[in-house]
């Protein structure tokens, strides 16, 4: 029926891809995991930001190739136009002229310093709250200008609202929402005032998101739907039929399927997918703490007992020359993932020199290794010295690919003599993060854990800083650590400390490069595997995609017609 | 209480054509073995009974012996050999990373008829049991009875992941991985499934201690435990048997439902549960991966379903001669 409806439309309109505003009819989209919150400052979640993205939008979004873009702002502030200070203690924004909000009242300066304020109040909870630190206050110098200063020099100072994540809130809406108030502001949760091409006219959490052309859009002749709606359940592959099989819709997003399962679905002429890579890098973390059965359960992966054997170099380095990635990410992942050594992959600024070091597979150099380390062949083949055995207990989340991904690598590893334990939890319960449930990746209760994770904006230097001693997860900090491979060594932590203070690009770029080649390539902490792209697929007849790996998919949404 | 007391009691229940010759043998074993005689003799004219004994017999010697003769290791992944199809390498083709399906359905069935057996002997045991006192002694049928609705009201799922959470490390600890598992897979699904047979057994008995043969039993003073053993539990044994060819099923699924969810045994370790789970994203490719699994879990519940039905005529006295 609305394929009907849309095919007659496209006849009508026929052909230019600047169409009239909302002359191509309503655009449905799935996202199989449904929206719970429409206020980015919640939740974190791509399902939640990416359809909010639709209603509120920030200062500037990162355009695929890392470059940035003005949205609200007038321009990118820079140090050569002033923007940033010389001493970067500060940064200024300047707002597009005679914007409005989709209620027709005007976007100011004030809305901008509102919006840092609530989610920098204590006691809300703000998801995003560190891209606001060293933030000291936010000044309003007239109703289009607005200064944000640091409490120290900030060398990478365009962080907060730039991004899809941290977009400019309405103060009039939500100043009843500041501090604890926030999370029980239903209305204006569920349904935040914005400056984006669509309104939300209906929300139900965890189902549908419906939204209407916003009156009062800046720019003319956009978008060209009159109307979307975003609906959530059911799963991926179910997605991907809807889409690609029966057209019933017309987009679909985050489609993580076997490349075989996909590729005759693209056969059958109804549609593309689309591959977006961003920062998304599959990983095995090697615990460096000892996950024993045997400790106390407070005492369980923690610095007090350093790891039996992954806490040699050897053993990590010989668990990584076994992997043969360009195969795994071929057989797996597809279109949707490379091979990758680096946990920072893009943009190119940052990626290692030679992108491929790790690729070739060395099952022979491996044994050698492990050899020479001292690891013999014991009486069941597996290798051990000093009564320990290289036995592992690598754990992921469920997922069919991660568990195909899971019985290679243990293959693998037993051809080198090392005998593996596959443990699989439930996804909720893994990455859920819960303090109470000993499954979850920050815990890490096995020797070795797969997961994929990313960073949101360009420079890299906070992801790194993840893996400082600090951020160990831990009973002192209700294991809320951000480095769950336990990786402590106080001379990354001073050379962390140096990037932060280091203003120049390419010498960030080489001390990031380094820093992460301590992780990756150098240490073998962290076995990088696979550079995941977000696949998400269209009917052909939808045009103006454009992939951006940093966004997510409905980034240009205003954009996106009809086509014949 | 003598031994000859019991043939001479079912035969005063049963109609028999021959009661006069019984009593005269006065050796328990030809007693018995004439009575189980008679249930072979009944259960092999039933023929649904007869062809699904075959083969499940045949299923349990696939799993049992099929892995000495087909030695291919369930769990090995060959890159080359991926999807392939029927050649005789493979007979049954290989999976999406190039394990073999033939070896994977063997050791598959290993664990799903083990855990399916296993639990529903569980499950009936726990059932009978709390059905007989319930429906026995009026006094523990209040309590013995609201017990069971608290176990039905239980949401399964919670329940199991909390069990998983609670218990799943140490017993892996103790018994190993594998070995760990099974033990708290099988215990989690027989604690949560022998209410039905509790139910039915219940119903039966309260009908039971109704009949004359209880009442005479009752009136020459036999005691409780005796007129469970002998006259209540082998008349309810019909519905019991029923119930465990239906319990063997829902284990079966319910342990695919598991290991799905990654509460069951780990992704290395197939069973037919997991073998279907993960094909269904490949149903429309390769469908014989889907249908292989699906037809061994639809073939062991069908036959153990008719072996009941079989058993069930063929113990009842009522039918047997018939």
């Amino acid at each position: 029926m609305n394929r009907l409806a849309a095919s007659a439309l496209a006849f009508l309109v026929a052909g230019p891809a600047l169409a009239e505003r909302g002359s191509d009819g309503q655009l449905r989209a799935l996202y199989w995991q449904a929206a719970m919150v429409l206020n980015p400052y919640l939740s974190t979640s791509a399902k939640d930001v990416e359809p909010a993205g639709l209603a509120v939008e920030p200062l500037a979004i990162v355009e695929d190739d890392g470059t940035l873009t003005p949205r609200l702002a007038l321009e990118i502030p820079s140090v050569e136009n002033g923007g940033i200070a010389d001493d970067y203690r500060s940064i200024t924004w300047k707002l597009k002229p005679g914007l409005l909000w989709s209620d027709g009242t005007a976007v100011t300066a004030d809305d901008v310093k509102f919006t840092a304020d609530y989610c920098m109040t204590p006691g809300f909870g703000c998801a995003v709250l560190s891209e606001f630190e060293n933030i000291s206050s936010v000044e309003v110098i007239d109703p289009t200008t607005v200064r944000i200063h640091f409490d120290q020099p900030k060398y990478k100072p365009l962080q907060a609202f730039v991004g899809q994540r941290t977009p400019i809130l309405q103060k009039a809406q939500f100043a009843a929402c500041l501090g604890p108030a926030g999370a029980s502001c239903t209305d204006q949760n569920f349904g935040p005032i914005g400056t984006g091409p669509y309104k939300v006219t209906n929300f139900r959490p965890g189902d549908v998101v419906q939204f209407e052309i916003n009156p009062h859009y800046r720019e003319a002749g956009k978008p060209a739907f009159s109307t979307v709606t975003i609906k959530g359940g059911g799963n991926a592959m179910a997605a991907a039929r809807a889409v690609l099989e029966t057209a019933e819709f017309d987009f679909a997003w985050n489609l993580q399927l076997a490349p075989d399962i996909i590729a005759p679905m693209v056969d059958q002429g109804k549609g593309s997918i689309v591959a977006s890579f961003g920062s998304m890098v599959e990983r095995i973390e090697l615990n460096q703490t000892d996950p024993g059965y045997d400790l106390p359960a407070d005492e369980r992966s923690t610095i007090a007992h350093p790891h039996p054997f992954l806490t040699d170099p050897a053993v990590r380095k010989a668990l990584s020359m076994a992997i043969d990635r360009p195969l795994l990410a071929e057989l797996t992942y597809g279109p949707a993932g490379k091979a990758t050594c680096s946990i920072v992959p893009v943009p190119p600024g940052f990626a290692p020199a030679d992108p491929e070091s790790c690729f070739a597979q060395d099952i022979a150099g491996a044994n050698e290794v492990l050899d020479q380390a001292g690891w013999l062949p014991g009486a069941n083949g597996t290798r051990e010295k000093d009564g320990v055995a290289l036995s592992l207990d690598f754990q992921t989340s469920v997922n069919s690919v991660r568990q195909d991904v899971q019985a290679l690598i243990k293959q693998w590893w037993s051809e080198i003599g090392v005998e593996t334990q596959l443990k699989t939890v439930e996804g909720s319960v893994f990455f859920g993060g819960d303090q109470e449930n000993p499954d979850s990746l920050q815990k890490f209760h096995a020797d070795a854990q797969m997961y994929t994770d990313a960073f949101y904006l360009p420079d890299p230097a906070s992801f790194l800083n993840k893996f400082v001693c600090a951020s160990i997860p831990s009973p002192d900090n209700q294991w809320q650590g951000k480095n769950p491979v336990r990786f402590c060594d106080p001379a990354f932590d001073e050379q962390i400390q140096v990037l932060h203070q280091t203003a120049d690009p390419t010498e960030r770029q080489d001390l990031a490069r380094d820093l992460e080649a301590t992780l990756t390539r150098d240490g073998h902490f962290m076995l990088p595997l696979i550079h995941r792209g977000m696949v998400s697929a269209h009917v052909d007849t939808l045009g103006g995609i454009s992939p951006n790996g940093w966004e997510g998919q409905l980034w240009n949404i205003a954009d996106w017609h009809r086509v014949q | 209480m003598t031994d000859s007391d019991m043939p001479r009691r079912s035969d005063a229940d049963r109609i028999s054509d021959i009661p006069a010759t019984m009593p005269i043998e006065p050796e328990m074993i030809g007693e018995t073995r004439s009575q189980w005689r008679d249930v072979w003799r009944q259960f092999r004219s039933h023929r649904g009974a007869v062809i699904a004994l075959i083969l499940f017999v045949g299923i349990l010697l696939f799993v049992s012996v099929g892995p000495y003769l087909w030695t291919i290791d369930p769990t090995y992944v060959d890159i080359r050999a991926r999807n392939s199809g029927f050649v005789a390498a493979h007979p049954l083709g290989t999976d999406q990373l190039g394990r073999d399906i033939l070896a994977r359905l063997m050791a598959g069935g290993r664990v799903s008829i083990a855990v399916g057996l296993t639990a529903m002997t569980i499950a009936i045991t726990l059932g009978s049991f709390v059905g007989l006192m319930s429906g026995y002694f009026r006094r523990l049928d209040a309590p013995l009875m609201r017990l069971t609705e608290l176990f039905l009201a239980l949401p399964l799922l919670p329940l199991l992941l909390l069990m998983v959470t609670l218990f799943r490390e140490p017993l892996s600890k103790t018994f190993g991985p594998a070995m760990g598992i099974f033990i708290l897979i099988v215990s989690a699904i027989g604690a949560t499934s022998w209410m039905q047979s509790a139910r039915i057994v219940r119903g039966d008995v309260l009908g039971l201690k109704e009949r004359e043969f209880i009442l005479a039993a009752r009136s020459i003073g036999t005691s409780s435990r005796r007129m469970i053993l002998r006259h209540v539990l082998p008349n309810v044994l019909s519905p019991i048997m029923v119930a465990a060819t239906l319990g063997i099923a829902t284990a079966i699924i319910t342990e695919s439902a598991l290991s799905f969810l990654g509460l069951g045994f780990p992704p290395d370790f197939p069973t037919w549960g997991r073998l279907l789970f993960d094909a269904v994203d490949q149903m429309v490719l390769y469908p014989s991966r889907v249908i292989l699994p699906g037809l061994f879990i639809s073939l062991t519940v069908l036959c153990v379903n008719y072996i009941g039905d079989g058993l069930r005529d063929a113990m009842d006295p009522r039918i047997r001669g018939r």
